[in-house]
């Protein structure tokens, strides 16, 4: 932002730079989504501007592919994820902020360094671990490892933190027990902090690629990320039309939950600015 | 979210009741004692966890750096360095190092480049500018794989957006996918492109949050508008700026699934990156002490962004 | 040097920021003051002098040009914020030395000019800080010296004080009022303190309403305020505004309640009319239950005088002002009366307008 009283011409040109980055920016999108209601034919035969458009495709992808089916899996494993962390990482925090310990600051210190640690890096012996619990091609496999963070414990630790000190005393007077306190005031007080780390743990787990391709096989289990490329590998090889019908099928309602969501956290965060 | 790492802590809130507040000492004892127990209960299940599933793999990785393996992955002969010292006169291996770096510092760039110029454009108050900021934000939405094919439709030889556009301005056309710079490219803009609705949103807000009367005191002072963006609005947003830049280096260190989808390490290794190289060493090869090798000299790289990245944002909040 | 306003206007659909038909004249060097309680439009016409907000009706003239269209940065003026906007990245020299950097002024010519102003606001010495290094006291001389190191006569100030507390805000009050007679420059200056106002202006302009409810010097301010609301924004305790109607068959006497009349020395223009009174111009006495016109609430004892609460028996309160240490109590009966100026206000609120000064008599 530059203060600037902008006279007409500026102003266009503002626009005009605006409209040119946001064609470049939504461009593929827009290929991807039009090309989804062409005819593979005419894509392939380079007939762009055919105007046979049909949802043809779309029907194909519902009715010849798992494609709900990976929706499903990957909407299960992200909302359990999700919970998972939401819960395990507050308890933590909480342990951390509100209760004295021995060792505290080291274990402390220990999950600052996890931090540090790429999941990338452990995959070998991770996936010796979970082949040896028997874990292989469920959905347990790519719920279990991911039930707790040590980024979203420290992001909720640091929120904790903020709390006036005197809502900890009030409770102490009031007879509240750690459960209590836990549950009836720090985890409302932080919604704003939980509910950031729900996106981003939501998120994280809808985007996870490398770690369920190695440990799932069966269209049953299989997320959509890796249902996509299983899509793109199998027999629809070269039929782009359903390929970007699938494509989009996946990335409307991302995208739809994403303007709405961002409306509602920006009004989240005025909120708790405001507190 | 991300505005909280790694804040100065304030002690103001080691709220236990340590302090000798009047009446029962034996009470204060007793809640202290039974803390304890809490602590168990509330920090057991993650410490559990993260001790499986982090820990433990990242011992074992640096043990079976040490060792060769068999190709059932049960280690054999004690090597020492041997893995390190092979890999890195490897000039196979130096070669994905050099491609890893290319790739990441070319993303880094680019992605903070557009970003801040996006964040730019869309920070002026304009009527309407709630539209194009909802828009620029729109790859926050996207997944690898949806990005994936998006992009190889794009650059797809026969079929694909790049060739009909060079068909129709009677331009050669370029097989993107299938020389090693272009390929490149290829990888590099569609990492980019994901990468830009976050690193839009953030600089957004950074810019956002600049008091206007910072702008008003340069442009009664008599700066320009664009003397007030590079004297101002840079300097100020400036500890937003390291923070998204190493968080996109270390994101684009650990770029497995792009790769996958688009050239699988190819044409000619040109793009075989760190991760993508791991999981082809350890689940193709089998060669499982090479690879955590190369787990543990990733680790050693991340791990040392990540204690940059801390170091700025300890300044970040003094400033 | 000269600032002229004529009709100034700012008038759009939805926007609660109007202003209407401002219209005055700050001459070369003065300390001009505009006055006025939050909302009333004072920091909307201070951004429309400067610049930073736009005009929709009237001019504004700077020696003689329209400057309405002009950027602020072709304004030659500078300005101090409320918040001081101090560029937190930057050390106290270089704060001082943005603008000027900003027009690639010579740098011996900087150097010289940041150096003086440093120097006239004294902080020399913390030249290399940053602003989160110094206090509230010094941030604010960094932002004047910053007004001062520009090379622009006229300098417009946004509520300059309000972040400082009392005993600062007293001596940061002089040391404005110094550099701007030493400097002579021409000072727009926008509070909401009346205190300031008075203390420091050449000529207020008092606003209300996002209109103009009177300029002049800070004398004909207080002595002859235009209405009810310029009576009642100057002085402490304020002025009693006191309900009163002709006597029956007098010319010349009000009656505020039925045993508290006034005698003015001159014959009175309408039947209905209010009474200002200073509460230094109220006289109380104690009294018989019998003889009394009210009875006192309570007493702030201030020192060298004391303000005396007192409540008619119509029910109208008024604060009486007494040298020293009045001996009053609560519910004592007392008579109240006025012997000196006396205002009259009509039903509207403005000031009726008069042949001579109003003067009562017991």
């Amino acid at each position: 932002m530059t203060f600037t009283k902008q006279s007409p011409w500026q102003k266009t040109l503002s626009y005009a730079a605006l409209i040119i980055l946001t064609i470049v920016v939504l461009g593929p999108f827009l290929i991807g989504l039009w090309t989804s209601f062409l005819p593979t034919m005419d894509i392939a035969k380079g007939n762009f501007f055919s105007t046979a458009l049909s949802f043809n495709n779309y029907i194909s992808a519902f009715t010849k592919t798992p494609i709900l089916r990976y929706l499903g899996n990957s909407l299960l494993i992200s909302t359990v994820t999700m919970f998972a962390q939401l819960f395990f990482c507050s308890m933590a925090a909480y342990a951390f902020v509100f209760l004295k310990f021995k060792f505290r600051n080291l274990l402390f210190g220990l999950f600052l360094v996890t931090m540090m640690l790429p999941f990338e890096a452990e995959i070998i012996p991770n996936f010796q671990t979970v082949k040896s619990l028997g874990l292989l091609n469920g959905y347990g496999v790519m719920i279990i490892p991911f039930l707790t963070s040590a980024f979203g414990v420290f992001m909720l630790r640091q929120s904790f933190k903020q709390m006036p000190a005197e809502l900890k005393e009030a409770a102490d007077i009031e007879g509240l027990n750690h459960f209590q306190f836990y549950g009836k005031i720090v985890l409302p007080y932080n919604r704003i902090s939980l509910l950031t780390l729900a996106a981003y743990s939501f998120l994280g787990s809808w985007n996870e690629y490398l770690w369920p391709m190695l440990t799932t096989f069966s269209n049953n289990f299989r997320p959509i990320q890796n249902g996509l490329r299983q899509l793109q590998s199998e027999e629809t090889f070269n039929d782009w039309g359903m390929i970007q019908a699938s494509a989009a099928i996946v990335v409307i309602p991302t995208l739809i939950v994403l303007f709405v969501g961002q409306h509602y956290f920006k009004s989240g965060m005025n909120e708790g600015a405001v507190k | 979210m991300l505005k909280n790492v790694a804040e100065p802590e304030p002690e103001s809130l080691d709220v236990t009741p340590t302090t000798p507040k009047a009446k029962s000492r034996t009470k204060v004892f007793a809640l202290n004692a039974k803390d304890k127990y809490y602590a168990l209960l509330f920090l057991g299940p993650s410490v559990l966890l993260l001790a499986l599933f982090v820990f433990y793999p990242m011992i074992k990785t640096l043990y079976i750096s040490l060792f060769l393996t068999s190709g059932l992955g049960k280690t054999t002969v004690f090597a020492g360095l041997g893995n390190y010292v092979r890999l890195l006169t490897s000039a196979d291996y130096l070669n994905s190092l050099g491609v890893t770096l290319i790739y990441v510092f070319a993303v880094t760039i680019l992605t903070i480049a557009l970003g801040l110029l996006l964040a730019h454009l869309a920070s002026e108050t304009l009527p309407g500018i709630g539209i194009f900021r909802t828009l620029f934000s729109a790859t926050m939405g996207v997944s690898v794989s949806v990005a994936a094919i998006f992009w190889l439709f794009i650059f797809n030889p026969s079929t694909g957006f790049l060739s009909l556009l060079s068909n129709w301005l009677h331009l050669p056309v370029i097989n993107w996918l299938t020389q090693p710079n272009t390929a490149m490219v290829a990888v590099v803009i569609t990492t980019v492109w994901m990468n830009l609705g976050f690193t839009f949103l953030i600089l957004l807000g950074a810019i956002q949050s600049v008091p206007t009367s910072l702008y008003e005191a340069a442009s009664v002072a008599g700066a320009k508008p664009g003397y007030q963006f590079f004297h101002i609005t840079i300097p100020m947003i400036s500890p937003t700026l390291f923070f998204v830049s190493i968080i996109t280096l270390i994101g684009s260190f650990k770029s497995f699934g792009l790769i996958d989808l688009i050239t699988k390490g190819g044409p000619t290794n040109a793009t075989n990156m760190l991760v993508y190289r791991i999981y082809k060493d350890a689940f193709y090869s089998g060669n499982f002490a090479q690879a955590s090798a190369e787990s543990i000299i990733l680790t050693v790289i991340i791990a040392l962004f990540t204690l940059l990245q801390f170091k700025i944002l300890e300044r970040r909040v003094n400033y | 040097m000269s600032i002229v306003l004529e009709n100034v206007s700012k008038r759009f659909d939805n926007d609660p920021e109007t202003l209407t038909d401002i219209s005055a004249e700050i001459q070369t060097g003065e300390f001009f003051v505009i006055v006025g309680p939050s909302g009333s439009g004072k920091s909307t016409l201070l951004r429309m002098i400067a610049g930073l907000g736009s005009i929709s009706g009237g001019e504004i003239k700077i020696n003689g040009r329209v400057v309405n269209d002009l950027a602020p940065k072709d304004r030659k003026l500078s300005m101090v914020f409320q918040s001081y906007a101090l560029y937190p990245f930057l050390n106290v020299w270089n704060n001082v030395a943005f603008g000027l950097n900003a027009r690639k002024i010579a740098k011996v010519d900087i150097k010289d000019r940041v150096a003086k102003a440093l120097d006239m606001v004294g902080l020399t010495e913390f030249k290399d800080r940053k602003p989160r290094e110094l206090s509230g006291g010094q941030r604010q001389r960094v932002a004047l010296a910053r007004a001062v190191a520009d090379d622009s006569n006229i300098c417009l100030m946004d509520e300059p004080l309000s972040n400082l507390d009392a005993q600062l805000r007293i001596k940061m009050r002089q040391e404005i009022y110094n550099l701007q007679r030493k400097l002579g420059l021409t000072l727009i200056y926008v509070t909401h303190d009346q205190v300031e106002a008075m203390t420091m202006a050449d000529h207020i302009m008092v606003l209300n309403d996002r209109q103009v409810q009177q300029i002049g010097t800070p004398s004909e301010i207080y002595q002859e305020p235009a209405n009810e609301f310029v009576a009642q924004f100057f002085g402490t305790p304020q002025i009693n505004l006191l309900p009163a109607v002709k006597t029956a068959g007098s010319q010349t006497s009000l009656d505020i309640t039925a045993d508290f009349a006034l005698n003015l020395n001159q014959t009175i223009p309408a039947t209905e009319v209010k009474v200002g009174i200073r509460p230094n111009d109220l006289t109380i006495a104690d009294s018989s239950e019998l003889n009394a016109n009210a009875v006192v609430d309570n007493i702030e004892y201030l020192g060298d005088e004391t303000i005396v609460y007192a409540t008619l028996n119509s029910g109208t309160a008024v604060r009486v002002l007494v040298d020293g240490q009045a001996n009053f109590r609560s519910y004592q009966p007392v008579q109240i009366g006025a012997s000196g100026k006396v205002m009259l206000f009509d039903s509207k609120g403005q000031r009726l307008h008069l042949t001579k000064e109003a003067m009562s008599y017991a």
